[in-house]
């Protein structure tokens, strides 16, 4: 039920804050989701977004710096865990 | 897709196993408590990537599994009645009742509807204005935000035909209510990443102080899990009882103020009922009562109450991670997905469907 999808913002439509809403893109499939409560968010923007709705944005430094880390215990990409990631999970809503 | 395929990295998720493998020198037992985790877990095999002396079990944050009967037997019940259109996210459907599941009542020509979005039921009440259309509200904090954005958005169109009935429930008073339990074996946490998106991370530090017991904020993909499971684990082997942060790009300290700010506009705290757990003392949240108007059980005379279990069904202990579904006899054969007696049976989030789909064996 907690899951949350990462996907980007293309464009934003202003308007009322409770309706302010954009066009977001998860991994090529795109949908509109309520960004009422990330105001600071704009295209370009990874936000993270549960039930039809933006609940934060990505940090980009803070996921650059865990994949800093990561390739400096020796990580390299060694294939994708489960094989393909899905393109837009059916349970996207839980 | 990114933020997503860079942390399913085989060779990355290999040597944090190797990571934890090497900093744990004595059994653990690390609690994950969202049921996306568990999911997570069980899907990649996790679990099996860790030394025999690091154990995961399953918590109780699966919304769907801690619904009291009572609540399902009141949505039901409004399924069938002639105006009401009941919307609710799609894995509330097949949870067992006292008599019916949601899915029986549609059969039986009950208006229900499954939706992605609360705000997807207050535009469908903006557009059938001659019924009653009520969003059966599940959910932990995570999910607070968007039912409380569809309360504020129905009161600024001036909707008077949408609804809540709201079972929700808040992740730390579970957590008291585990960790303080005289059965408890739980050593450390991974606190649920999205729940701390929100509501961040200033209510885990007491907690965590008084029952020592590190928290470790965690992601839901298996680096994420990985590296969650690898901070526990060095906290616990130096002795400290400390939060950390282990997903960093969706979790500040503060959380997100905005969406804390939309869940205080519309929802209080509240005593709720947990199945397999009991009651907890303010565990969840209620509509204010000058937004009665939006509260389905209030508006259609409800008093949800009472509600019987399957007898045979050992949730409770499972949620509790006391016991892991296998050991249920039950499982996989007088309890399905097809045919479930308790709801973490039901929920693609609850244990006992991770097992039941991912695990044909026993670990």
């Amino acid at each position: 039920m907690c899951l949350a999808v990462p996907g980007q913002i293309l464009s934003v439509e202003g308007g009322d804050p409770l309706f302010r809403s954009g066009r977001v893109s998860f991994g090529g499939i795109v949908k509109a989701v309520n960004l009422a409560c990330v105001p600071e968010a704009g295209p370009g923007d990874y936000v993270l977004v549960h039930a039809g709705m933006a609940l934060g944005v990505v940090d980009e430094d803070e996921a650059a710096k865990v994949l800093g880390l990561l390739s400096e215990l020796g990580l390299s990409r060694g294939g994708v865990v489960g094989g393909e990631t899905q393109e837009m999970p059916s349970d996207e809503a839980r | 897709m990114r933020h997503v395929d860079e942390y399913r990295d085989a060779a990355a998720v290999r040597r944090l196993a190797e990571a934890i493998a090497r900093c744990a020198t004595r059994p653990w037992t690390i609690m994950e408590i969202c049921g996306g985790q568990t999911h997570s877990i069980v899907r990649f095999g996790l679990d099996e990537l860790l030394p025999r002396t690091i154990a995961l079990v399953h918590g109780p944050g699966c919304p769907v599994c801690v619904t009291p009967v009572a609540l399902i037997d009141a949505a039901v019940a409004l399924a069938q009645r002639p105006e009401v259109i009941l919307c609710s996210f799609g894995d509330m459907l097949r949870v067992p009742g006292t008599g019916d599941d949601l899915l029986t009542a549609k059969a039986r020509g009950g208006d229900v509807r499954t939706v992605y979005s609360p705000l997807d039921a207050v535009a469908l009440a903006g557009r059938t204005p001659g019924r009653e259309v009520v969003f059966f509200a599940v959910g932990f904090e995570t999910t607070a935000p968007v039912n409380a954005l569809a309360v504020l958005q129905s009161r600024q169109l001036g909707l008077r035909n949408f609804s809540l009935l709201v079972s929700h429930v808040l992740v730390p008073p579970a957590l008291e209510a585990i960790l303080s339990a005289p059965d408890n074996r739980v050593q450390g946490l991974l606190a649920a990443g999205h729940v701390c998106t929100v509501m961040g991370t200033a209510e885990y530090g007491p907690l965590s102080g008084r029952h020592r017991v590190p928290m470790v904020v965690t992601g839901f993909e298996p680096v994420d899990i990985l590296q969650g499971v690898l901070r526990c684990v060095e906290l616990l082997e130096t002795g400290r009882a400390e939060v950390a942060n282990a997903y960093g790009r969706a979790v500040r300290a503060e959380g997100n103020l905005r969406a804390q700010e939309t869940v205080r506009a519309v929802f209080e705290e509240t005593d709720r009922e947990w199945r397999g757990l009991g009651p907890i003392p303010r565990s969840g949240y209620a509509l204010r009562p000058e937004l009665r108007a939006y509260d389905a059980a209030a508006k259609f005379g409800l008093e949800p109450a009472g509600g019987r279990e399957p007898t045979e069904c050992i949730a409770g202990s499972i949620l509790r991670g006391n016991r892991k579904p296998h050991e249920c006899p039950a499982f996989g054969t007088r309890c399905t997905p097809e045919h479930p007696l308790g709801a973490p049976m039901v929920s693609g989030e609850g244990a006992c469907a991770a097992y039941h789909r991912y695990r044909t064996r026993e670990p």
